[in-house]
């Protein structure tokens, strides 16, 4: 491996010219969003100077900041649970060989990564019909919870092939027994991918709309939710300050995870999601 | 060795809340939608005709048999509505990926070929459009292909056209939506293959007197191609089930199978045409899955 760092670089003014083309093509939608964000003209394509006005109006409206706090809980409440039960469910896929079921554990588990959301909302929204569960926060929950938990489960299995089990097996050898040696030992080493997958699933919660708008019952709107029924009214400049807020929110989870991948990156393989 | 067998044990045993919860909120839906699937319409709350209840005990059950029926599946064959549908979304879905190829895999080999501190870098800023949320992405892209937006006003200003031009609306902007959306899908799983190569087998190749462009052709691209697979999957299934891009962006004349669920569900309230619209999608979806399950678990299980 140390032969690639050793040779000077295989750049070729195509690779060059490709990153730079592709960079560009990923960010200049969002930055134009942003800046447009600012505009002090009703008319979203008018540039009426700097002003901070669709943000005061994002505040004062109500149904909107419900709908935020909402996804908010959502979020964090969903990001929790799934980061427990991934982490567990990565531990069991890498460390616990062939237990029963084990073929379909991991199916159900990297089958959601890819199903059309449309299937997943509307299988939970029948399921939870026919319990009689009442639609709403607990629902949209359970239902981010059961999304997110396989991305999670996705991250910090990454981090545990590529661990040293030499580590685990010594503190066994040394007296500890399994859960103590999961805990003291594996436990701090995948931190960081337990932290990473905690906020990939906050903010994959945050971002939902087809799945929510399936589980959730009327009067408890996410965000998501709300944002699609004003944009398909048009583009309203109110809405470009929301997102920015949103871009804001998220570009602050991302600073914290990849702080986080950073620390476990000093100790071996990073932690970035997928 | 002994150790590693005794620490299997909990972990097995870890496995049981997780497994119930997939078992519970994954697996058992998908039989709640091929039970729906069988009833029929009803004007009620819910929508359907009850199937099956276990309260009934024998004699409910043979009733509830004899209830099925497979009314809604023979709707999907016998209105062409539906087929094209399905139709359109596995041709979106193909080009898109197609597209997507061809935009990431020079992206994935120039990042496959900075010097290894630059690579974290690059790979860092292709993954936070990931994280951005979905939907704002798409309603950027609103934003710029709207009547009176940015790229009217730059082409209208570079006189490139005379006329503002219809973006929005069109299958050109639920293309570009798709590919904007998908591309780091495309790009990660291509240049962590491409990351693996053996350097020295492209300089084996160039000291054989092999062109650059053979060497890509004849060595590069073959070895890439588990990346390809990957990548492919990875944007194929979700884009053939893709509701929001083609509801935002694209127009309403033929519509993509994701969006005529979302129709019969939200707007006819027609419960048991969805379902069946769901199992068929499955169905549709089964091969590339089953693929992509296998790619998965040996690329996190075996690799590295």
């Amino acid at each position: 491996m140390s032969v690639i760092t050793a040779r000077p670089s295989r750049l070729s003014r195509f690779n060059v010219a490709s990153l730079t083309l592709g960079l560009a093509f990923l960010y200049l939608p969002i930055l134009i969003l942003v800046i447009y964000s600012f505009n002090a003209s009703r008319l979203v394509t008018v540039w009426g100077g700097w002003s901070l006005r669709w943000y005061h109006e994002f505040f004062n409206d109500r149904a909107m900041i419900d709908a935020a706090w909402m996804s908010l809980r959502v979020g964090a409440t969903s990001a929790t649970a799934a980061t427990v039960l991934g982490t567990l469910a990565a531990v069991a896929l890498s460390r616990g060989q062939g237990f029963r079921g084990r073929m379909l554990f991991s199916g159900m588990l990297y089958a959601p990564l890819v199903m059309p959301e449309v299937i997943t909302g509307l299988s939970l929204l029948l399921l939870f019909v026919a319990l009689e569960a009442e639609r709403g926060f607990w629902t949209v929950t359970i239902a981010h919870t059961t999304l997110t938990m396989c991305f999670v489960a996705v991250v910090v299995q990454s981090r545990l092939v590529s661990l040293d089990r030499s580590l685990e097996e010594a503190a066994m050898d040394l007296g500890c027994d399994p859960l103590r040696a999961f805990v003291l030992v594996t436990l701090p080493l995948i931190a960081p991918a337990v932290v990473a997958g905690w906020m990939l699933a906050f903010t994959l919660s945050l971002d939902d709309l087809v799945i929510a708008s399936f589980t959730t019952g009327p009067g408890s709107a996410t965000l998501p939710i709300r944002i699609y029924s004003e944009v398909r009214l048009g583009v309203k400049p109110e809405i470009n300050a929301i997102c920015t807020l949103v871009i804001g929110l998220i570009a602050v989870v991302i600073v914290v995870a990849s702080l986080a991948s950073k620390l476990s990156s000093d100790r071996g393989e990073s932690a970035a999601p997928l | 060795m002994s150790a590693r067998r005794i620490f299997s044990r909990p972990a097995r045993f870890g496995a049981i809340a997780p497994y119930v919860w997939m078992v519970l909120f994954f697996l058992v839906p998908f039989a709640f939608v091929a039970k729906i699937s069988l009833s029929q319409t009803a004007i009620a709350q819910p929508p359907y005709t009850p199937v099956f209840s276990l309260a009934g005990g024998l004699s409910a059950l043979s009733d509830a048999l004899a209830g099925l029926s497979l009314d809604n599946f023979r709707l999907l064959l016998s209105d062409d509505l539906y087929l094209a549908s399905y139709l359109r979304s596995v041709v979106v879905a193909a080009t898109s990926t197609a597209i997507l190829l061809l935009i990431g895999y020079p992206i994935a080999y120039g990042m496959a070929r900075l010097p290894k501190r630059w690579q974290g870098v690059a790979m860092m800023l292709v993954i936070v459009p990931f994280w951005t949320s979905f939907l704002i992405r798409i309603y950027a892209w609103v934003n710029i292909l709207q009547h009176d937006g940015l790229l009217n006003q730059i082409l209208l200003a570079l006189h490139l056209v005379s006329a503002p031009v219809v973006w929005l609306s069109t299958d050109s902007a639920m293309y570009v939506g798709i590919v904007y959306s998908y591309l780091p899908f495309m790009i990660l799983p291509l240049f962590a293959t491409l990351t693996k190569l053996e350097p020295a087998l492209e300089e084996a190749a160039a000291d054989l007197g092999a062109s650059p462009r053979e060497t890509f052709w004849l060595v590069t691209f073959p070895l890439s191609l588990p990346g390809v697979g990957a990548g492919s999957l990875l944007c194929f299934i979700p884009i053939v089930g893709e509701f929001v891009i083609p509801d935002l962006l694209a127009g309403s004349r033929s519509l993509m199978i994701g969006q005529t669920l979302w129709l019969e569900f939200f707007t006819n309230k027609d419960w048991p045409v969805a379902s069946s619209i769901a199992v068929v999608l499955l169905a549709v979806l089964l091969i590339p899955l089953l693929l992509y399950d296998r790619l998965q678990r040996r690329q996190l299980e075996e690799g590295r």
